[in-house]
């Protein structure tokens, strides 16, 4: 994980409730998707709520099995919700077959049409929809151009490159201007150098066309670069819903905070909650020390909790009395850019510490050692569960 | 083969006549290996290719058989023939006729065949991967009972006291039982029953191969149903559309047993023509110019399927 904390591509847009007046993109209320029948059937989606607002670059997070596929697929309309419905700009889509939603998908396995050439498949969709062939042709070379694939009009999609497929898939889901565009991990496939170009292209695509992309991913650093808001999906559930800097700062529940980055879990008492106090918790530490924390959203209620602290978020000292933490160090890796310190707390558990070294400098800690951490002010979170 | 053998031997001056040697013994070996295969090939299928080319060149004898001196009559009786009583020539109406019928027939039961062979082989390759043996064990069932049993099945469902007029009279939709035994529409409903598998298997093959990843893209690209299946479905599945369309067609052309038993007497095709030259006409040498008539309008047949096929397979090799 390099640090998400210096690439900032959050706009802001975090919680659920914007602008009244401004209709979110997709609205999913209550949507349940359960496959098969009887004992053998299998929950996909438990009563998951998502607001998808315009122009918005939304990311849905989570390992596979969480139902992140299953609720594209629903807003796609390759399958129809359970229970609970979809809008999309304010009007029921539950259950329209695919193709008369204005939503388009960049399939995983990108799904190009081997028996049609590449400007064929830039234009299909235009096709379908019944479009005159001057005004087709205007658009499929658009949209070569749009994504650098001039050259390659004529060409079968059995001869082109696996990235060049990838642009095709996006240029023929962008062609019929759809009001939202859905990418089901679309950057898989690619291997790492052109994943990276991919997703400043994709970024570039978003920006230029205006259109809502709704992006699946089980990859948290590519949600945490690309994303204005992710929903970090659990079997089934949407966990949290927030900006990149919202999820990895304040994690709400413990599978947030462990799937996204590497994180500190400690147990601790909830002490007092100051109301006033933009919702700052007190608690006690294991050690005995009092350290001031942030509440996640809902209620929590007092006695034991668990808070987590990024391992960038402490400072690894000379034992002293004001320590927050003290351990014996147990393990130093070197990263070149930081150095990751393990310690076994005092007071039972482990912590990790991550410092960014200084150039031809040691740390100055042994494995062995005697240490004490100290816990940047503001950096404790308190977890739901 | 040759290259594992230049590459087994050192690269050496010596070592390319050993290279030589090792190449003639290979070629002997591989004769060595082919030739009971190909024993039976001569003495099964060209030997008596061979036998029936030559008969047609020969004059019929009285009783049947041929007598041995060259003459193209066979040939001649193919498509003309000459007027009893004033010798003036004219086409041989008799045969176009059947000729015509038997072509007409094949192609409407090769049509009938996809029309319901195409869902189902659809229907099939989108169950779930366990269920599918079952679906085509079913369909594989008729294969394992006698031509003639299935044949007279057909006429027993079809004729005029049979399970459709009898249903349909009972139930007062018709009041005379429609006359269906002995028609051509008998013909092609046996021939659609005995040969329908052979388009389903080929079909369902394709389809099994079939991304339907693809389909769903092709419905978020706003295809409608047809749509997808007009432009994405068929244009993928179609070696299998043509391989199942041959293998229904060339059957049907030659069929013999079907037509003789729901066609009665007078619906007669071409095998059932054939038969007639051999047995009752007397007329060997026409049976075997007729015959090797219908295996040159199958060879065009294949030849059409070849070449498309290859065409296409180019193409899906995506």
């Amino acid at each position: 994980m390099s640090g998400p904390d210096g690439s900032g591509t959050s706009k802001g847009v975090g919680g659920l409730h914007g602008n009244l007046d401004a209709m979110p993109a997709i609205s999913v209320r209550q949507v349940t998707k359960v496959f098969g029948t009887g004992p053998g059937s299998v929950t996909a989606l438990d009563s998951v709520s998502i607001d998808i607002q315009r122009n918005e670059f939304f990311t849905l997070l989570g390992p596979s099995g969480c139902g992140k596929t299953t609720l594209l697929r629903l807003i796609a309309g390759f399958d129809h919700p359970t229970s609970g419905r979809i809008d999309l700009e304010g009007s029921d889509i539950s259950y329209l077959p695919p193709f008369k939603r204005p939503v388009n998908t960049v399939f995983q396995s990108y799904a190009l049409f081997p028996h049609m050439s590449v400007a064929e498949n830039i234009g299909f969709g235009l096709k379908m929809l019944g479009k005159p062939v001057s005004e087709i042709e205007a658009e499929v070379d658009a949209m070569l151009k749009l994504v650098k694939m001039e050259a390659m009009r004529d060409r079968s999609t059995a001869q082109i490159s696996g990235g060049q497929q990838q642009r095709v898939a996006l240029a023929r889901a962008l062609a019929p201007k759809p009001k939202v565009l859905l990418l089901d991990e679309p950057l898989s496939a690619l291997d790492l150098k052109l994943r990276k170009e991919m997703q400043i292209e994709l970024k570039r695509l978003q920006n230029e066309t205006g259109i809502t992309f709704v992006f699946v991913t089980h990859d948290q650093e590519e949600a945490l670069t690309m994303s204005d808001r992710i929903a970090v999906m659990n079997a089934g559930q949407v966990l949290q819903v927030g900006s990149p800097r919202d999820i990895y700062d304040h994690p709400s529940r413990r599978f947030v905070a462990d799937f996204i980055g590497d994180t500190n879990f400690m147990d601790a008492d909830l002490v007092s909650v100051a109301k006033s106090a933009a919702n700052k918790a007190s608690l006690k530490l294991a050690s005995g020390k009092k350290i001031a924390a942030s509440l996640p959203e809902g209620d929590v209620a007092t006695g034991p909790v668990t808070a987590v602290v990024r391992p960038e978020h402490a400072t690894l000292t000379k034992p002293k009395p004001s320590s927050d933490l003290t351990g014996t160090l147990e393990n130093v890796v070197y990263f070149g850019t930081d150095t990751h310190y393990h310690v076994a707390l005092a007071s039972g558990g482990k912590f990790t510490v991550r410092m960014q070294n200084a150039r031809d400098q040691a740390g100055g800690f042994e494995t062995g050692d005697k240490v004490g951490i100290d816990i940047d002010a503001g950096a404790t979170q308190l977890l739901r569960d | 083969m040759t290259d594992t053998a230049a590459v087994s031997q050192p690269p050496t001056t010596s070592g390319a006549d050993a290279g030589v040697a090792a190449r003639r013994k290979d070629v002997r070996n591989r004769w060595l290996l082919a030739s009971p295969a190909l024993t039976v090939i001569f003495f099964a299928a060209l030997g008596p290719l061979l036998i029936m080319l030559v008969y047609s060149f020969l004059q019929k004898g009285a009783y049947g058989g041929v007598v041995w001196s060259f003459s193209t009559d066979g040939w001649f009786n193919v498509f003309l023939k000459r007027d009893i009583f004033d010798d003036t020539l004219g086409f041989a109406d008799g045969h176009l006729s059947i000729f015509w019928r038997s072509l007409k027939l094949s192609l409407g039961t090769t049509i009938l065949a996809l029309l319901f062979g195409f869902p189902t082989a659809y229907y099939i390759a989108t169950r779930p991967a366990n269920l599918r043996p079952v679906f085509l064990f079913l369909i594989t069932i008729p294969f394992w009972t006698n031509l003639l049993i299935r044949t007279f099945a057909i006429m027993e469902v079809i004729r005029n006291e049979g399970v459709v007029n009898t249903l349909l009279m009972s139930l007062g939709v018709i009041s005379t039982p429609i006359q269906m035994l002995y028609t051509d529409f008998a013909i092609m409903v046996g021939m659609l029953y005995v040969y329908l598998p052979l388009m389903v298997l080929p079909l369902y093959a394709s389809m099994e191969r079939l991304d339907f990843r693809l389909v769903e893209a092709g419905y978020d690209l706003y295809a409608t149903r047809l749509g997808v299946l007009r432009r994405i479905i068929v244009p993928m599945v179609k070696p299998g559309i043509i391989a199942g369309s041959i293998l229904v067609f060339v059957p049907s052309l030659g069929a013999y047993v079907t037509p003789r038993v729901l066609g009665g007497g007078k619906n007669m095709m071409l095998g059932n023509l054939i038969e007639l030259q051999f047995g009752q006409g007397r007329n060997w040498p026409l049976g075997a110019a007729l015959s090797i008539t219908l295996l040159v309008i199958v060879m065009v047949a294949l030849l059409f399927y070849v070449r498309n096929a290859s065409k296409s397979g180019v193409k899906s090799h995506g």
